[in-house]
């Protein structure tokens, strides 16, 4: 298991009922966004549906998801994150972010 | 003391404003979900400490919130609306091509009369959801959706929203915004559409069975065959539980509006507050009025003391406006501009409660004991 740093919007932290970031344990070998995300619904179950689609199962669209100052939004959920980002993340030298997206009033 | 408790449902989160039988001075607690939309939120008849809200964004879904004490805490339960049967099929979309069913949000949460646990939620797209559980868990009543005229319906301008749950068990009544008004017998099970006299200009077959804008519709509970309906334009009236309409505008400034209200303990007094047109979204004249029959429509009087005379440009949606159940009763309703008036005799003088909220998109009320 390895522990991820991961970073939620505001409306997520007080959902969730936490404050700061929060510690996600994620089994397995390569980390992907549909692992460490199924993680963290598993640890925060009042967060299903918020980020990503209860029905589709894709991210919702106006949340965005960062690590090491990259955008990967538009990674593929089972695709292993790029190598340099998925050590920095797991060595806990980087959160993962769920960003809500700017966007409305 | 009898406690009067009103659940504001506004653009940017859940107020709860409370008062003596009164209703002069109020206490106001919110906002409840900052920054999210509330569409509904509604008590159970049941039991009053027992609300259910609906919380929205469009960045994060779909929520529901239970509160079991009064709204002074709240815990977010089932919020997972997956349409039954795999694939759920289409209806149409503004520009007429099929659109696959998909949902969006909850307009509108409607309790048992009898059961805490048990609420029903109006989805759009156009669906409506059982829990048994308080709300834990979510079940499709499916014969709505998939009724024979399901494909053709058509969003309005806000979606095709489900805003009307009228429980009279096991017969319910629901609204649909483009749809029209269906009736269940059965708790649910099976649907009819009825929509026999509602007449909709600018809709390609005058005389089609759905596809009306239906925007409120609400019934008196000692009398449950009729119905009346505030419709995108027009009054309506049903005696038969539906089954025919005819229209009560009679000398309204303007038919069209959002909300309409029945007297909790006059059976044909009515109420609705007249909006200039369907492009024009604010009262006629810039004064704000609501209007009010005692005869079951077609005799309206004007009910003004209290109410802005001038320069007020607001709008008062389907699902905010509704009446208490004390001796004297009393109505309410909120506006775009963020105020709630209340009526504490039955609509003759209003004040507002308060001014200055986000703009308010449902009032329920509830009488403690």
């Amino acid at each position: 298991m390895t522990e991820i740093r991961v970073v939620l919007p505001a409306h997520l932290r007080t959902l969730a009922g936490v404050h700061g970031e929060v510690l996600v344990s994620v089994a397995g070998t390569e980390l992907t966004q549909r692992c460490l995300l199924d993680a963290l619904e598993a640890a925060y179950p009042v967060l299903g549906g918020t980020i990503r689609d209860r029905n589709t199962g894709k991210r919702r669209a106006f949340v965005r998801f960062y690590a090491c100052e990259e955008d990967l939004s538009n990674e593929a959920p089972d695709a292993p994150l790029p190598a340099m980002i998925a050590d920095a993340i797991t060595a806990g030298r980087e959160p993962f972010m769920v960003v809500g997206a700017m966007a409305g009033g | 003391m009898t406690q009067v408790r009103v659940l504001a449902g506004t653009r940017k989160g859940a107020f709860v404003l409370t008062s003596d039988e009164r209703r002069k001075k109020w206490s106001v607690t919110g906002p409840h979900f900052g920054g999210w939309e509330i569409y509904h939120l509604k008590g159970s008849p049941a039991d009053p400490n027992r609300i259910y809200a609906s919380q929205n964004t469009g960045w994060f879904g779909q929520l529901i919130q239970r509160s079991d004490d009064g709204g002074l805490t709240w815990n977010p339960v089932g919020n997972d609306f997956t349409y039954a049967g795999g694939d759920p099929g289409t209806h149409l979309w503004y520009d007429g091509t099929p659109k696959p069913w998909e949902f969006k949000r909850i307009w509108h949460l409607e309790p048992s009369k009898t059961d805490p646990d048990t609420v029903y939620a109006g989805a759009e797209d156009a669906a409506l959801f059982k829990s048994a559980d308080g709300g834990v868990s979510w079940t499709e009543l499916t014969g709505l959706r998939t009724h024979p005229t399901g494909p053709s319906w058509q969003p309005g301008a806000g979606g095709l929203c489900p805003h009307t749950i009228i429980l009279q068990e096991p017969r319910i009544y629901v609204g649909i915004s483009a749809a029209g008004t269906l009736r269940s017998d059965d708790g649910g099970e099976t649907w009819r559409v009825i929509n026999k006299g509602l007449l909709s200009d600018g809709i390609p077959d005058p005389d089609a069975e759905a596809g009306h804008c239906v925007h409120h519709v609400e019934a008196h509970p000692a009398k449950p065959d009729t119905l009346f309906m505030q419709k995108h334009w027009d009054v309506m009236r049903s005696d038969d539980a539906g089954e025919n309409w005819y229209e009560i505008s009679g000398n309204l400034p303007s038919d069209f509006g959002f909300p309409i209200a029945v007297h909790p303990h006059e059976e044909e007094t009515l109420y609705v507050v007249p909006i200039t047109s369907d492009s024009l979204h604010y009262p006629p004249e810039g004064k704000l009025r609501v209007w009010r029959s005692r005869v079951g429509g077609n005799e309206w009087e004007e009910l003004s003391a209290g109410l802005p005379e001038k320069d007020c440009y607001v709008n008062v949606y389907r699902d905010a406006m509704s009446m208490d159940t004390l001796e004297s009763a009393g109505i309410y309703f909120g506006t775009t501009g963020g105020q709630v008036y209340v009526s504490p005799d039955s609509g003759d003088t209003w004040a507002p409660i308060v001014r200055d909220l986000p703009a308010v998109l449902s009032v329920e009320v509830q009488v403690l004991p």
